[in-house]
């Protein structure tokens, strides 16, 4: 018994509709990595830009970032699957948590600089 | 067969185990280590303020040991003691047979244990970080502290990486590695307090990590976070220390309030009063412990309308608390109490801990905290919610999960003793504190003039010092001495109610030999009285899958050990080697170690059933 645990499978234990799943759950990764990377550049752009005016480029990476917030918990971190209840529950807290202490901090702080 | 995996010495057991009862025992004296450390400095600190202007210390002597106690204590005493417990108690509450991950489990061990290390080492590099645990940081700054300061950051860094990992797999353990039947709802408190204390960790030890990487920056790369001429603002440093430091307190205590739990109804022959309560009050304690950071900076000068919504917010913290003190009350009320030492220690636990809990109300006034400010009115309070909650819950725990850990009894005729001079000493020590405090003594200062009104309390407060440090070595002796004559016990010495006195007797390295059925809160006392006394099995007598042990932890911490050293050197005078070199050299040896750990297949090995049966036999 100790030795066929130590044997990989022959084939997949998985069914085929769970391969199906499988592949689109790649294809929608790698689509959400892509997505990332252009956004990643297009703030560094937005920044590296000269012409544009700073009052336009802090909202434009500030609403950037949150959609890479998104795309990440989702996508990457499963937030849309069904069976990752206590792993939801954790962001959810985390989110929950985090929120209110930031914007205390920054109200105690006083943002008075960018 | 597991009998080839053990020709090798016990040193080398010891370093390689994946045992998450070996590993909670390694927790155990690695924090006494500690905190005897941090308690011969506190001893030597109080000696220094016996008299008015002593000469025993030096001011900048005193300075490192305040710092180091309060460091040492916090980080490398109270929450390891506490992870001991938790680790070798928190699997067999729940029926599993090891944590969810346990390579990860002694890599947090290992990487905690080499960052108290690190920390430990700045005495023979010119001495202690000295700007006091907080590291507020004008004095912490480059232009004020020196090198101790850099083992301070890079110190708590490294062991906040193994505490941050350890975390992680309570959590991971207690989702998925319940036995049937033990619904969430059924967990025993101690286990509920490790999930909730776990989940602070995940969420306040990463400001903490941000935190001391900022000053990293500061100190090493002449960054400028707190650098107040460059445009820095000094309090940031002190709202991200608190956004941790404020549930790192919760995150000690929660843990101290499940032992409690799981003492006081086991001595008291009664189900833990009002279950569901402390449950939701332990949630509500821990959610309301972030909302309330800025309550240690009132006097920084947040403004009138912060400083009211803080003082509420810390105030609304006394109801969930007073909620479970209550309950542990009504458990004892009508109660059949054995007063044994375990018991003692938990039933002076509440008082004591009510008294800390008033001083902290008192304290939430903002209008009233600028009186109380830096004064030893403060020492007192975290002295007695730190020594009057954690450490008396420590020594409960450890009188009662002892038999469990090491087979034999504590001698009851020595903890008896035991209890009563640290007791009596404590109070003696801290109680004082108060009256001093209310009269002026600042805190922090290490002399005090004479004929001011401070002699006679500063003297008690040292003699209880001496009390506290006698009790200490009368437990070394109880050790010692019930190791040779203390009562060998069975695998249920007080007839108890939870899931780890259901195991048999040595503990096996699986714990369990068929996972258990739980029908109830309390499952081994729910057998007792509608079974047979023995847990149901949930699964045939099978083959046990058990993990391989394995030195990659230990090479991996001692690889994060000499990469932090060397990010100190960049602040040393002559570095024997370009700290770039090494720095990078000890990171290259964890990541390499990762990958060893990554591409190297590891089933396991198997546990046969005979030999399952020849153990369950005894």
């Amino acid at each position: 018994m100790a030795d066929n645990l130590s044997q990989p499978f022959s084939k997949s234990a998985m069914t085929e509709e769970e391969k199906v799943q499988f592949q689109r759950e790649k294809k929608q990764q790698v689509v959400a990595f892509v997505l990332m990377i252009f956004l990643t550049l297009l703030a560094f752009l937005a920044v590296a830009a000269d012409f544009l005016p700073v009052m336009f480029v802090i909202p434009f990476i500030l609403l950037l970032a949150l959609v890479q917030f998104v795309l990440q918990m989702f996508y990457f971190m499963h937030l849309k699957d069904n069976d990752h209840g206590w792993a939801n529950a954790f962001i959810w807290s985390g989110v929950f948590i985090a929120i209110p202490t930031i914007a205390a901090l920054m109200l105690l702080l006083g943002i008075t600089k960018y | 067969m597991s009998t080839t995996t053990k020709s090798k010495s016990v040193l080398w057991d010891w370093l390689t185990t994946v045992d998450h009862k070996k590993i909670g025992v390694m927790y155990l004296i690695a924090g006494t280590l500690f905190f005897v450390k941090a308690g011969v400095m506190a001893l030597f600190m109080r000696i220094q303020l016996m008299y008015p202007e002593m000469n025993f210390l030096s001011g900048q002597t005193f300075n490192e040991f305040i710092t180091m106690h309060g460091t040492i204590m916090l980080f490398l005493a109270a929450t390891p003691l506490l992870f001991a417990f938790m680790n070798f108690i928190v699997p067999l509450q729940i029926g599993a047979r090891d944590v969810a991950f346990p390579f990860v489990n002694a890599l947090g061990f290992w990487i905690f244990f080499f960052g108290g290390f690190l920390l430990s080492l700045s005495w023979f590099f010119g001495g202690g970080p000295d700007a006091g645990w907080t590291a507020y940081v004008p004095l912490s700054s480059r232009d004020y502290a020196g090198l101790g300061l850099d083992f301070y950051v890079l110190g708590l860094q490294v062991s906040g990486i193994g505490t941050l990992v350890s975390a992680i797999n309570f959590l991971v353990t207690i989702v998925n590695m319940r036995a049937p039947g033990m619904t969430m709802m059924r967990l025993p408190l101690f286990v509920w307090t490790t999930f909730i204390s776990s989940t602070l960790i995940l969420f306040a030890f990463t400001p903490l990590a941000a935190g001391l990487a900022l000053l990293m920056l500061d100190r090493l790369f002449e960054a400028q976070y707190f650098i107040t001429d460059m445009g820095g603002n000094v309090v940031l440093w002190q709202h991200i220390f608190w956004i941790f430091g404020h549930p790192e307190v919760y995150i000690l205590v929660l843990p101290a309030f499940g032992i409690i739990s799981e003492v006081i109804p086991a001595f008291s022959r009664k189900r833990l009063f009002g279950y569901t309560a402390m449950v939701f009050a332990t949630m509500l304690i821990a959610f309301l412990g972030f909302m309330v950071w800025a309550h240690h900076m009132f006097t920084v000068g947040m403004g009138p309308i912060a400083n009211s919504i803080f003082a509420i917010a810390t105030m609304t913290i006394a109801v969930p608390t007073g909620i479970k003190v209550f309950n542990w009350l009504f458990t004892m009320w009508g109660g059949k109490i054995t007063f044994n030492t375990a018991m003692l220690f938990a039933s002076s636990f509440v008082p004591t801990f009510v008294l800390g809990g008033v001083t902290g109300v008192m304290l939430a006034m903002a209008p009233v905290d600028h009186l109380y400010h830096d004064t030893y009115f403060v020492v007192a309070h975290f002295h007695y919610i730190i020594v009057g909650g954690i450490v008396l819950a420590l020594f409960a725990g450890v009188f009662y999960w002892y038999p469990k850990m090491f087979g034999h009894k504590l001698n009851e005729g020595l903890g008896k003793l035991f209890f009563w001079v640290f007791f009596i000493g404590f109070h003696l020590t801290f109680f004082v504190q108060h009256l001093l405090g209310l009269m002026g003594m600042p805190r922090r200062v290490y002399t005090f003039l004479g004929d001011q009104g401070l002699d006679t309390f500063n003297f008690i407060s040292t003699i209880g010092t001496f009390f506290m440090s006698a009790a200490i070595i009368i437990l070394v002796i109880n050790v010692i001495y019930s190791a040779f004559k203390g009562e060998r016990v069975g695998a249920d010495p007080w007839d108890a109610r939870t899931l780890e006195w259901a195991t048999a007797h040595p503990l096996p390295e699986y714990n369990f030999a068929q996972t258990p059925q739980v029908r109830s809160l309390d499952p081994l006392f729910y057998e007792k009285i509608h079974g047979d006394g023995k847990m149901k099995p949930a699964e045939p007598l099978q083959d046990i899958h058990m993990p391989n042990g394995s030195i990659l932890p230990f090479i991996m911490s001692v690889g994060l050990f000499i990469s932090g050293f060397g990010f100190i050197m960049f602040n040393m005078e002559n570095p024997i080697l370009p700290p770039i070199v090494v720095a990078v050299g000890g990171l290259a040896i964890t990541f390499i170690c990762m990958i060893v750990r990554s591409v190297k297949e590891d089933h396991g090995y198997h546990i046969p059933v005979e030999e399952i049966k020849a153990k369950e036999v005894n």
